[in-house]
Order: C-alpha cells, then structure tokens, then sequence
C-alpha cells in the first residue's frame, strides 16, 4: 500500500493498546456468564446427607435411598452371596479396591466386601461408565451375558457386569467399582449416607 | 448504487411501481438475480439433488412447528411430562404439531444423510467447495446438538438416560472432565437445571447459529456455483457471447419448479409417517419416553434415536481388549504407513513423535477414554474429506473399482453400526461392531492412498445427460 509510510507509530500503538484492552474485557465478561451455568446455591445445598432405616431389610433384600438425586442401594447379604464374592475375585478388575482410592471407596470400606459391616453393601447404583443404574441379577447360573454367573448387578447400557461388592468385571467397558458413599452407622439399623463421622 | 442510476423493473405487471420503489432503496432485483433467476445450475442434476432442499424445507417445518410447541410446554421438570401430554391430549391439533416435530427430526436426518452421500458419489467437496463442505458440517453439528437438547424435552425414561449417558462422555476427558460434566448440567445429575438450560439451548441458542451457517452454506454455494453428478466444472465452458456456461440453466424456474415438485412427494411420504405410524415403530419416538424420567431406575434397555445409533455402536465397540489388538497396531501400522510415503524428514519424525505419544496414551488411559475419542473422531472425520480425497477426478462416475468398493463397504458398515446401537449388546454384536467400526475408519483414513491409486476413466469435457 503506497500509504504505509505515513503509518502514525503512537496512533498504531493506541490501536492496539484498546483492541488489546476491549479483548480482556469482553473475556473477562464472559466469565460471569459461564459462572451463572454452575449449580445454583440450592442445588448445592441439597447435597446434604440422608438417613437411611435397615431395620426391615430381610438378607437378599435390597433398597435403594435417594441421595444428591442418585439411586445409593442398601444390599443385606446372605452368607453365601459373601462366599460368591471370594470366588469372583479373579474375574475383577481391581479386586482390592485400590484405583481412585479416596474418590470410590473410602478407607473403612477398602476390604474384600466393600463395607463397613460384611452383611451391608452401601454403593451409589450408578455404572461407573456412563452413568446409567445397573439391574439386580443376584441369582446365580448362566445368564446371555456371562455364562458362569456368580450373582452380582448388569448395566443394560453398555453391558458392564459388577459382583456382589460391586466390583467391575474385567475387560467391559466400565473402568471403575461401583463408588462407596461417605457413610455411617448411626445404630445397628440406621444409616446416615453422605457423611463419615457421627453427628455430634 | 445511487437510485438514478437503477433502471426501473419491468414485467411485474401492476407491480413494477411498488418494486421500482423498493429496488432503489434495497438490493431487490439484484439479489433476485444472483441468487435464482441469473444463478446457473448444472443442467444434469438428478434424484440425489433434491436433499438440499428438502433439508431447508424440513427446517421451515421445525421452526414454525416449534414456535407453536413453545406455547404449551413447559421445560420444568415436575410439569414437562405432562406439559407434552397436555399437547397430544388437550391443545386442538397439537398432537398433529407435536407429531409434525417428532417427525421432522428423524426427516431432517434422513435428508441431510443423504444430501451428505450426494456429496460423496459425486464430490461436491472437493476444491473449491471444502468452504462449503466444511459450513455444511458445521450445519450437521448443530443439527446433532438441536437433535439432543431437545430430545431432553419430553423428560421421559429415555430422555432423561440419554441425557445422562451423553453428558457423562465429557466426564471421561482427563483432568477438566468431572467438573465440565457438572458445569454442563447444571448440577450433580441431569435435574430441572438441565431441563432448563436445554430448552434454552433447544429454542434459542442453536437455531441461531444453525440460521447463520445455512446462509453461508447457500452464500459458499453460489460463489463457487454447484457441483454436479459428472463433478466437471460448468463454468470451463460459456457461451462466447453471454458469458453463461453453457450447460447451466437458471434456478429459477428450471430448479424451483423441480423442488417444488420434490416437497410434494416429499410431503407425501412425510404426511403417511405424521398421520399413521408417528413413531415408526419405536424409531422415531421411542416406546420407553412414553414413561416419566425416574432418576433412580435406567430402562432395561435404552439406546439413542436412529440417527446417532452409528456412533454409539463406535462408542460400545471400544473395549480393552479393541483397544490393544486393534487400536494400538492399528496406530502403529498408520504411523509407519505416513512415514514412508512422506518425503520431509520433520515431518516424519513428528508423525514418529505423534504415534508414539498416542500409544502411550492407548496403553495407559481407559478404554472408556478412546471410545469417546473415536465417537468424536467417527463424526469430525467427514470435515477431512475434502483433503482426503485424493483421486484425479471427483464423481463416482469415473472412479475406479477401489473406490467404489470402499465406498460400498462403509455404507454397509454405517448402517450395521446404525442397526446394532438400536440392540443390546451380547457377544456376536460387540464383535460385529467392531468390525465395522474398524471398516468405518479405514475407509477415511486409507482414503488418501486408494484414491490415488485408483484406475480412473478420463472425465468427459462437459456434463452428460445420463
């Protein structure tokens, strides 16, 4: 361009020092925006724990509390569903519990039954995949997806299969265990999920 | 262009005053004529063009069918199941505008997959139209996006599992994934939140942009003139005197009139779907949505709406076990297969450097990771097409046997794939999958050697009239 010679530097470098600025500005109010999409105050809010009465639930029962909106099952274990639990240890993925320690399973339930007491299996009934709540197959025998079935939970989704201590099977497509909640023996038949130590 | 200067319109008989006034204070006449009486399409246009425009018109249907939705529903989580059964049920004809909608989205899919095959017989995307291929994919994208928000609507079972199976994918992405997944959402599982910010997305956000990029789309299109079913460029041959190509023919009427008479077989079809089977057997509405989301209990068997079926089958496909034996070679065997046909050695050792950290990557991340990768990768590949496509001519007409059988296999691997996200999985169908998401990739990713290598017959000098 014939003009470039008449380029003013102080009104070039003015050019940019605004463009530059007018650039962190509109950034910087888009911040608010994104902000405003994160959970609301009341939905943090109702992440608080809940109780949970076990009282009624016979051995092989299973009941489902609803906790921050996720389905936390309550499995009463019989002693031989404690017994298939051995057996499947060879078919796990992470039999001990150690992927994630802190996030999955917390200290006190890092043993072979994933609990506090063996008779109990507290998890958060959601696939550690993709989300979705696996269905309950505790019978034992053949089943279309695994032919030597010891009992345990089958995502429908994606056909992930955990066992009776919501272990995840090796090779399917979910990664992770079943996650333990933070949760609590308020007295021999009640369960306060989402927190560790007892209230004062 | 000052008003003086603009000659007054002529042949629009008691109009041509009216028109006068407005052609010398807007571009009236002008863009008239550039767009659709003095745009020359090619003369050979067959079946395979009437997709662009059945697209824009089923658009027209989901905007104004969609306005009318909008006065009735409500997008809250304790009142949207019943919002959209007040509609079927109470509104006058709303079961007729909520049926119109349904429709046109499963409609709108099968025309743009078509219009998209168009474009790969005869390589409408090849140069200089990859502008115009890459807005059309934008076009897809959003269309995919728009196609999901509002699927999220009706909060019914599979609504509501969709939603959640596809928000957690961004979970999968490491470090950020967690926190983005809830970000999205709006909260720590898919809730009235979500609901909300959907809608918004649904009716506002994405209708905008998708707006937007079909007016470049069709600008893209008539600066560079449309391709046709010979891929031979009308332009190379004009008539000395006018300048018109001489195998081009105006829009307008020639291809009005064709349209026209495209959307009324196409509004035939489309009525039978509306009035007599709105959910083509569990297709195009799923039986599951018909009960209320429940938070706590996933549908015994949920798979997405037919039109994402084949990257959700890519997405299941994706195991340990495909991960080691056929994604790491896989890479291997590309990497080596760049590297000798690349003569700059950086280049080289950056494709060296690239595989390397990618089998890194496929040894150490889970397979849950790759599967979204290659769910990604299964849709944006189709950007590359313009680049990757290598072949001396650009229609199918004079391509060579390779390209026509990888052609043919990846139509039956995508509607395998198609089929087989609609089932559950079991063993055989797993295997099936991966088969043909292995035939899905090669296809692209072999592209640039096959279509080369190709025995291609000479492109004629003008169009044909076949």
């Amino acid at each position: 361009m014939s003009d470039q010679s008449k380029v003013n530097g102080r009104r070039r470098t003015l050019v940019i020092a605004s463009a530059c600025a007018g650039g962190v500005s509109a950034v910087a109010t888009a911040v608010p925006f994104a902000a405003s999409m994160l959970p609301s105050e009341r939905a943090e809010a109702l992440g608080a724990p809940v109780e949970a009465d076990i009282g009624q639930l016979n051995p092989g029962e299973k009941m489902t509390v609803e906790w921050r909106g996720q389905p936390v099952w309550i499995l009463h274990r019989t002693q031989e569903m404690l017994e298939e639990i051995k057996r499947t240890d060879g078919k796990v993925a992470d039999p001990k519990s150690e992927r994630k320690k802190g996030e999955l399973t917390p200290e006190y339930a890092r043993n072979e039954y994933r609990s506090i007491k063996p008779d109990y299996l507290v998890v958060v009934g959601i696939c550690s995949h993709l989300g979705c709540s696996p269905q309950d197959k505790f019978k034992p025998g053949p089943e279309a997806f695994e032919s030597q079935w010891t009992g345990g939970f089958y995502c429908p989704c994606h056909g992930s299969l955990f066992d009776l201590a919501g272990r995840v099977y090796k090779n399917k497509p979910a990664p992770d265990n079943l996650k333990v909640p933070p949760y609590t023996y308020l007295s021999d038949t009640r369960i306060l999920i989402g927190e560790d130590k007892k209230r004062a | 262009m000052a008003a003086a200067e603009k000659q007054a319109v002529t042949g629009a008989g008691p109009f041509n005053g009216l028109l006068t006034w407005i052609d010398q204070r807007f571009p009236l006449m002008e863009t008239w004529r550039s767009h659709l009486s003095e745009y020359y399409a090619p003369k050979n246009f067959n079946f395979w063009y009437y997709f662009g425009s059945l697209a824009l018109f089923v658009l027209v249907i989901q905007i104004v069918t969609g306005i009318f939705l909008t006065m009735n529903y409500k997008p809250d989580a304790a009142q949207a199941f019943a919002s959209v059964e007040y509609i079927m049920r109470e509104v006058p004809w709303g079961w007729w505008i909520r049926y119109m909608h349904s429709t046109g989205a499963s409609f709108f899919f099968i025309c743009v997959y078509l219009h998209m095959f168009r474009a790969m017989l005869y390589g409408s995307y090849r140069g200089p139209r990859e502008l115009l291929w890459i807005f059309g994919m934008l076009i897809f994208l959003c269309l995919m996006a728009e196609a999901f928000f509002g699927y999220l609507l009706p909060w019914g079972q599979m609504s509501y599992w969709g939603a959640q199976v596809i928000v957690n994918l961004f979970d999968a992405i490491p470090v950020i994934g967690p926190d983005l997944a809830i970000w999205i959402r709006g909260d720590f599982v898919v809730s009235d939140a979500t609901l909300n910010r959907f809608f918004a997305y649904h009716v506002i956000a994405v209708p905008l942009a998708l707006l937007a990029l079909v007016v470049a789309h069709l600008l893209a299109l008539h600066e560079v003139g449309s391709s046709n079913p010979d891929g031979v460029e009308i332009k190379n041959v004009k008539d000395p005197k006018t300048g018109r190509p001489l195998d081009g023919i105006p829009f307008h009427p020639y291809y009005t009139v064709k349209d026209t008479f495209g959307v009324v077989v196409f509004l035939i079809v489309f009525s039978m779907v509306v009035f007599f089977a709105p959910d083509a057997g569990g297709y195009f509405l799923e039986h599951n949505n018909f009960i209320p989301a429940d938070p706590l209990k996933t549908p015994a068997h949920i798979a997405p709406v037919w039109y994402f079926t084949p990257y959700y089958s890519i997405l299941r496909a994706t195991t340990d076990e495909f991960v080691l034996w056929v994604l790491a070679p896989g890479v291997v065997a590309f990497a080596l297969l760049l590297i000798g046909s690349m003569k700059k050695s950086a280049a080289r050792i950056a494709v060296g450097v690239i595989a390397i950290a990618l089998l890194a990557g496929l040894l150490s991340l889970d397979a849950k990771v790759w599967g979204v990768v290659l769910m990604g990768t299964s849709v944006m590949i189709f950007f590359f097409l313009p680049w990757l496509d290598r072949s001396p001519v650009r229609s199918i007409r004079y391509k060579g046997p390779i390209t026509k059988t990888a052609l043919t296999l990846f139509v039956i691997a995508f509607f395998v794939l198609g089929y087989l996200g609609t089932e559950s999985v079991s063993e055989g169908r797993t295997l099936a999958a991966q088969v043909g998401t292995a035939v899905y990739f090669l296809f692209f990713f072999l592209m640039p050697w096959y279509s080369k290598m190709d025995k291609c017959l000479p492109e004629p000098e003008r169009v044909t009239s076949r």
